[in-house]
């Protein structure tokens, strides 16, 4: 498509331009519509789990409800705290937004389909998903009252210590595919179980560390057992207690952006991406973009399924659970996958 | 034209937060301001071609000294007002700091228009197969694997100091014992009774 648009009249740099921005778009407005359905697919699941019926009024089966909730605040009042900081309190919703779709252009959706194929992908998504800390901080800042800014400071703590047993997960990945571009490391999944299973978390040597990921990722997408930063009988609603109308839906499909984009990455990482579960001809027939979406899909039931059954941890029980067991456990599983890879691989 | 553009770019807004991160009255302000110059500097490592020094400052600096920076000035009541008092008398001082580094920085552009490499071969990346992080991997493992380890060593050394340096022991605190607390059963801790009606509960 980028070659078509360079065709035209537009030339070599601006054909790119606009061939770029499409491509952006034909991302985000999917990924948007895909927040609002799995929105409803959440709070149909925790309904199930509580034996209730969840929303059911607005639409076939209530499907249209979360467009009935996003036109519901884009017709509020934006209300903004005297005391706040103005400028801060409203860019710290905009953060929080722009920095969860902005991970999704590395993601691979198919074999050569995706935005940015770069050889550093896995740094890009480790470096982006820092930022998202930034929008919950500024926010809990700029609202200039106690309850968000004792979440922000719980988030922040939260977010850096979960992201290092991240870093050593994403390592032990790293070595087995041997490259940091995503789509190589989803083709490096290819056959990886004798030579039939397509995804690295069938290897009980990256087993552990899929769960390790699966966790952490729950932490550090603010998830319960782990929303400590908005948990509601402690801090009303924590960094979002003086947010309204749109400022407030910002940080809610920002979240919700973030939790797929966890389920994306789950997937790309250790189930193999857009590859069918077996390699195995016939199933090479459903085109990689389906596989794709049913892992995001089991993945996304996972974290409601743990939403609706575990309460919420205590929060030194939070940061033991991070620094104590995980990053110790994750780095002790770095030297395993190297010293395994250095004795098979490479001969040593 | 695009590389032109994005460079001019990422160059004024990082002159830009730069000067505003030492120019903001608030000090979380300031913070701000100097992510924002993290973030252009990175912009200008990815169109040098260091795709990678461009992901690792992003990674280490904004995603976790500035966090920390953040946290720490936020709970901090800074009275700037104080801090500002002191500027005539450390007037001096600071432009002798501001002299000698323009010294420096002449010295090295000087320096670098003598030499005789062709200006396209210093900006341009290495040309190879191999990516940035092979690349830079091979180097530090290999050539300057001393080095490397110093720094590792030194990164260390300064970890243990800080914690050692932090760190008070203090008596009489009570801890959460974890193992305990998860090992704890409902049987120890409660009691199903069958009370007959009538009868006070035995407590």
């Amino acid at each position: 498509m980028t070659a078509w648009f360079q065709s035209t009249f537009l030339g070599v740099e601006l054909g790119w331009f606009v061939a770029t921005l499409i491509l952006i778009l034909m991302i985000a407005l999917p990924l948007m519509l895909a927040v609002a359905m799995i929105i409803y697919a959440d709070r149909k699941i925790w309904a199930a789990m509580a034996l209730r019926r969840g929303p059911n009024v607005v639409g076939p089966f209530g499907l249209l409800q979360s467009f009935a909730d996003g036109l519901k605040v884009f017709l509020q009042e934006t209300i903004i705290p005297s005391g706040a900081n103005k400028i801060l309190f409203l860019i710290a919703p905009i953060i929080t937004f722009t920095v969860a779709q902005m991970a999704w252009a590395v993601i691979p959706f198919g074999s050569q389909q995706v935005l940015a194929d770069i050889n550093v992908g896995l740094l890009y998504i480790l470096a982006i998903s820092s930022l998202g800390v930034y929008g919950v901080v500024i926010s809990g800042w700029a609202s200039n009252s106690k309850y968000p800014f004792f979440s922000a400071l719980r988030a922040a703590a939260q977010m850096i210590s979960y992201e290092v047993s991240i870093g050593f997960v994403l390592i032990s990945v790293v070595l087995m595919a041997d490259s940091f571009n995503l789509s190589a490391i989803v083709l490096a999944q290819k056959g990886h179980v004798f030579g039939l299973i397509n995804g690295f978390g069938f290897n009980p040597m990256l087993l552990p560390m899929a769960v390790v990921f699966l966790i952490s990722a729950m932490a550090e997408t603010a998830r319960t057992p782990f929303d400590l930063t908005e948990a509601e009988s402690e801090l009303v609603a924590g960094y979002q207690t003086e947010y309204s109308s749109m400022s407030f839906a910002l940080f809610w499909l920002g979240e919700y952006a973030n939790v797929i984009l966890m389920c994306a990455l789950n997937a790309v990482l250790f189930w193999g991406g857009w590859l069918p579960p077996i390699d195995w001809a016939p199933l090479y027939a459903v085109p990689g973009m389906i596989w794709f979406f049913l892992k995001i899909g089991f993945f996304f039931f996972v974290f409601s399924w743990v939403k609706a059954t575990v309460p919420r941890y205590r929060y030194d029980q939070l940061m033991r659970l991070g620094w104590k067991i995980f990053l110790p456990l994750s780095l002790f599983w770095v030297f395993l996958v190297s010293g395994y890879l250095m004795l098979t691989r490479y001969g040593a | 034209m695009m590389q032109i553009i994005a460079f001019y770019l990422f160059a004024a807004v990082l002159i830009a937060s730069g000067a505003l991160t030492i120019l903001a009255r608030n000090p979380v302000h300031s913070v701000l301001w100097l992510i924002l110059a993290f973030f252009n500097a990175a912009g200008l490592m990815l169109l040098l071609g260091a795709e990678f020094i461009a992901m690792l400052l992003v990674i280490v600096y904004v995603g976790a000294v500035a966090v920390l920076f953040l946290f720490v000035v936020m709970m901090l009541d800074v009275d700037f007002a104080a801090l500002r008092s002191g500027f005539v008398r450390y007037l001096p001082f600071g432009a002798l700091l501001a002299v000698v580094l323009a010294a420096e920085m002449l010295f090295a552009v000087g320096s670098w228009q003598a030499g005789g490499v062709q200006l396209a071969g210093r900006i341009a990346p290495v040309h190879s197969a191999a990516s940035n992080i092979q690349q830079i991997g091979e180097l530090l493992y290999t050539r300057y694997i001393f080095l490397f380890e110093a720094a590792g060593i030194i990164l260390l050394v300064a970890m243990i100091g800080a914690i050692v340096l932090t760190n008070r022991p203090r008596s009489g605190v009570r801890r959460q014992n974890v193992a305990a607390q998860n090992a704890r059963r409902p049987k120890d801790a409660t009691r199903l009774v069958n009370q007959p009606v009538g009868q006070g509960v035995e407590l």
